[in-house]
């Protein structure tokens, strides 16, 4: 009745994950309870739960995010911890427990740490900055969503009931089949990822047609803000790749549950075949996450430095480029693997070439900085800081590129601090960047400058402290996963890298306090204008937070950098545009479905990991039913009148006459 | 303006970086007229999707192909396919693709009697090659061929059932859209769901010709 599920899966003799687990239900039972009490149950679930807007969703994207980010953080803090007290044995983390901890760590930190927040910031941002009023299909994006959710809360039930796998962040076999790692925790991975991966994919054919439908009235394809541009080379990818994971995955779990012999020592499987297939989707992932961030790093650099973007062009040449090799450079994840000199070298040449993308974007942000009058808000530490570590992390992975450098390199401590080093300096950097940028556009206030800044010198101090012992380490021949260790020479190393880890998790706590001492202090605080940073493109053209319909009238895009223009010729005769004809507007209405279809997701999930098939039927029953009712809709608008445009957007003109008014040109 | 106002203003005098030398007038690419109509939305999104799908089915066809030849002393293609009714199934499948398309067409006209007919059909022909297919693997299943037996069979069964499916769910959608012609008519959504339906089905079609091609054809080959 129960498949595999009993009472033995619940770890009651592990006091770590009990204790965590015990305090995680807590917080989340206190909060529900707090939530209900102060009757604030009708309002979340029609204003969040069941919302539609591209906006709703992209912020609730960053909450899970940053949840899972913390979360992930924990495990970081458990590591490090272990292996710098993990000397002859010694340590708190049993060798199964740590193996479970470096996975999930892992397997959040990617699929539900850095892509939710990348995927949040662009459901926030890009149909603010085309002009648009909304996605392509904005009851998909919360499909979307609460399907990614249903990954994530999946990983965290295995810390409660049964356990995360043990095989590392891509589980390769053969130790992630059924002979070798017969629990549960494998099955969690797949499921999670499986589901969450159809989430991420219908994000990315969300996002690449609305880019390529959608945009305003005269945005043309060279007029699109850099965001826009990385984002849609990012959804193409997630495209083209995340089916591959999602072949991929399938068929290990065929393995897993069906015995079939794709990736198995007997019967003639391949195991090869799967690195190679994952990495044909892992590799192009790395852009995914690192595409978008290029692109906010474009849009704050350019906005500080109070200049347009240099070199557009070269721009989006260099992310279309990226785009496309990413897919050519797979092989390098295993050199080691015996493919031979000659299939190495080709991959070793294709991943080289690949920096030159990066290094064209580097330059062209150098020269977007050099004559400008540069603020240095905390978006604009972060780009700066990302400049720098990014490059250093570049370096090291053109020389892992280098296949006799390789086989020294493989899998060692090295290779850790490198991956980590361009994913926490670009991709972390870069949401970070992306959050303080735009949060006065989702929320109305903008963020604390002190803590801000006080949380990225922290980030970025603990960052290399961490990390720069770590290359030590793999120089001295730490290869990577050790749950403890008996070489004396690495322990100073390990240590420090510990420290680095605290003064990091001190950067965490300001990015905390950041946030509360802003909400604090939002009247002091306050973006009356919807424009705090002398913004370029046409986000800052709407009130912040800005309106359901995003524009009363659809902006007409006359030249790049649309809404400078217009803010240009207001300024210099000190009137803005004439009001427009407002006219009645239709937007999507509000719907359950993606809810009520990730619970279904969760059950059938479930249900598989365990083996409870009746139940994976009912859900996916369910599930259907599901979308027979939301097809069967008869309203899917809701009419707001001329009228009530007209109020919100005076309200907004109003604010910005007054600024103008008052303009005594650019801040210093 | 001197070149210190210019810069003060947060202009770029000398549009470094810039194509043409001005910002307007060599406008590249459409949206000219603003956002698409909707149905151009629906159907791009929906192509965009399908061709997910081919890019997933691509990833089993490699498998295929890399496991085609990992028999374990087991039976090998030659062995086990059997053109006769590869081919049945090959019509009928083409056969439910023509009568999707006049499903389409009378969707066109908006005539029901003849869309129900149609679709009814297509659905005849679809679940007969459903039922072929499910024959096979219970015949191979049955002589102790199934997938367990071999990584090629492995591979075999998780291409040849994907795309089996795929039909099954197709046919699913197929029997919504009929209720849903009958409950609501023949409404923008509907009509929009339709053409996503009819894309979906040829693109059946499309993939089962690569299968045909790859797995039967050459699996047969000497």
């Amino acid at each position: 009745m129960l498949g595999k599920l009993s009472w033995a899966a619940i770890p009651l003799d592990q006091p770590i994950p009990m204790i965590a687990s015990g305090v995680v239900v807590l917080i989340i039972l206190g909060v529900l309870a707090f939530v209900t009490l102060k009757g604030w149950v009708p309002y979340l679930w029609n204003e969040w739960i069941t919302s539609v807007d591209h906006k709703r969703i992209g912020v609730m994207y960053i909450v899970l995010a940053v949840v899972m980010l913390i979360r992930g953080f924990a495990d970081a803090i458990m590591m490090r911890s272990q292996q710098a007290v993990a000397f002859h044995g010694g340590g708190y983390l049993a060798p199964e427990h740590y193996n479970q901890i470096f996975s999930a760590h892992g397997t959040i930190m990617i699929f539900f740490g850095a892509m939710p927040f990348i995927i949040g910031l662009m459901n926030f941002v890009v149909p603010l900055q085309l002009g648009d009023r909304d996605v392509a299909f904005p009851t998909l994006n919360s499909v979307s969503f609460w399907l990614t959710a249903t990954g994530a809360l999946l990983v965290n039930i295995s810390l409660v009931i049964g356990e995360f796998a043990r095989t590392g962040w891509l589980p390769y076999p053969p130790l992630s089949e059924l002979k070798y790692s017969p629990g549960v925790g494998v099955d969690y991975y797949l499921w999670a990822i499986q589901i969450s991966g159809v989430g991420t994919l219908l994000t990315g054919v969300n996002f690449v047609t609305t880019i390529l439908k959608l945009r305003a009235p005269g945005m043309s394809y060279l007029r699109m803000p850099m965001f826009c541009w990385t984002a849609l080379a990012a959804n193409l990818l997630i495209v083209a790749a995340f089916p591959i994971l999602t072949a991929t995955l399938a068929m290990l779990s065929l393995d897993r549950y069906l015995g079939f012999h794709f990736f198995t020592n007997e019967g003639g499987g391949n195991l090869m075949m799967f690195m190679n297939l994952i990495w044909a989707w892992g590799h192009p992932e790395v852009y995914i996450l690192v595409l978008p961030c290029f692109g906010i790093f474009s849009e704050v650099i350019s906005t500080f430095s109070s200049k347009p973007l240099f070199g557009y062009r070269s721009m989006v040449i260099a992310t279309l480029f990226i785009c496309l090799v990413s897919f050519t450079v797979w092989l390098h994840h295993f050199f080691t693997m015996g493919a031979g000199p000659d299939v190495n070298a080709v991959f070793g040449i294709a991943t080289s070439v690949i920096a030159v993308g990066t290094g064209v974007k580097i330059y062209n942000w150098m020269f977007t900085m050099f004559g400008g009058r540069i603020r240095f808000t905390t978006p604009m530490l972060w780009s700066l800081g990302f400049m720098v570590t990014f490059v250093l992390g570049g370096m090291t992975g053109v020389l892992l590129a280098v296949p006799p450098a390789d086989f020294v390199l493989h899998n060692s401590m090295f290779l850790v601090a490198h991956f980590h080093n361009v994913i926490i300096g670009g991709v972390l950097f870069g949401v970070l960047a992306g959050y303080t940028f735009w949060f006065p556009k989702a929320f109305g206030f903008t963020l604390d400058e002190a803590w801000g800044k006080a949380a990225f010198w922290f980030t970025l101090v603990g960052f290399y402290v961490t990390f720069v012992p770590l290359y030590v380490a793999g120089l001295l021949g730490m290869t990577r996963r050790l749950q403890h260790y008996d070489v004396a020479g690495w322990k100073p190393w390990l240590t420090w890298a510990a420290i680095g880890t605290a003064v990091t998790a001190i950067g965490v706590i300001c990015q905390i306090v950041q946030l509360v001492v802003s909400i604090r202090n939002r009247e002091a605080l306050r973006d009356v204008t919807g424009d705090p940073w002398d913004g370029r493109s046409l986000e800052w053209a709407t009130s912040s937070p800005p309106p359901a319909f995003n524009f009363a009238v659809l902006p007409n895009v006359e030249g790049e950098e649309a809404y400078w223009s217009i803010k240009q010729a207001a300024r210099e005769q000190q009137r803005l545009r004439d009001e427009p004809e407002y006219e009645d507007l239709e937007m999507p209405r509000n719907s359950p479905t993606g809810f009520v279809c990730a619970f279904f997701a969760t059950v059938v999930g479930f249900a598989l990991i365990w083996h409870i098939w009746w139940l994976a039927i009912l859900g996916l029953i369910g599930a259907y039913a599901t979308f027979v009712m939301f097809a069967w809709r008869d309203t899917t608008e809701y009419h707001i009148p001329a009228a009530e445009v007209a109020r919100i957007d005076r309200a907004n003109r109003s604010a910005r006459q007054e600024a103008l008014t008052t303009y005594t040109g650019p801040r210093p | 303006m001197s070149a210190e106002a210019a810069a003060a203003a947060g202009s770029d005098p000398h549009k470094l970086g810039r194509g043409h030398g001005h910002g307007h007038g060599g406008a590249t690419g459409q949206s000219v007229g603003g956002p698409a109509p909707n149905r151009i939305v629906v159907g791009y999104g929906f192509w965009l999707f399908l061709l997910s799908d081919i890019v997933m089915f691509s990833g089993f066809f490699a498998a295929y192909a890399v496991l085609a030849g990992q028999t374990a002393g087991g039976p090998s293609g030659r062995q086990v396919f059997d053109l006769n009714t590869v081919a049945i199934e090959t019509v009928c499948l083409l056969a439910s693709s023509f009568t999707c398309g006049l499903a389409t067409l009378a969707v066109g006209a908006r005539m029901k009697l003849k869309f129900y007919g149609a679709m009814a059909t297509t659905f005849v022909f679809g679940a007969i090659f459903l039922g072929i297919e499910l024959h096979e693997f219970a015949g191979l299943i049955a002589a102790g061929n199934g997938p367990q037996r071999s990584a090629f069979l492995s591979a075999f069964f998780c291409l040849v059932g994907c795309h089996g499916l795929h039909v099954t769910a197709g046919l699913l959608w197929l029997l919504t859209m009929m209720a849903q012609v009958f409950a609501k008519g023949f409404r923008r959504d509907v009509l929009n769901r339709m053409l996503c339906f009819s894309l979906f089905w040829h693109a059946l079609d499309i993939i089962w010709v690569a299968l045909f091609t790859v797995v039967y054809l050459i699996g047969v080959a000497p």
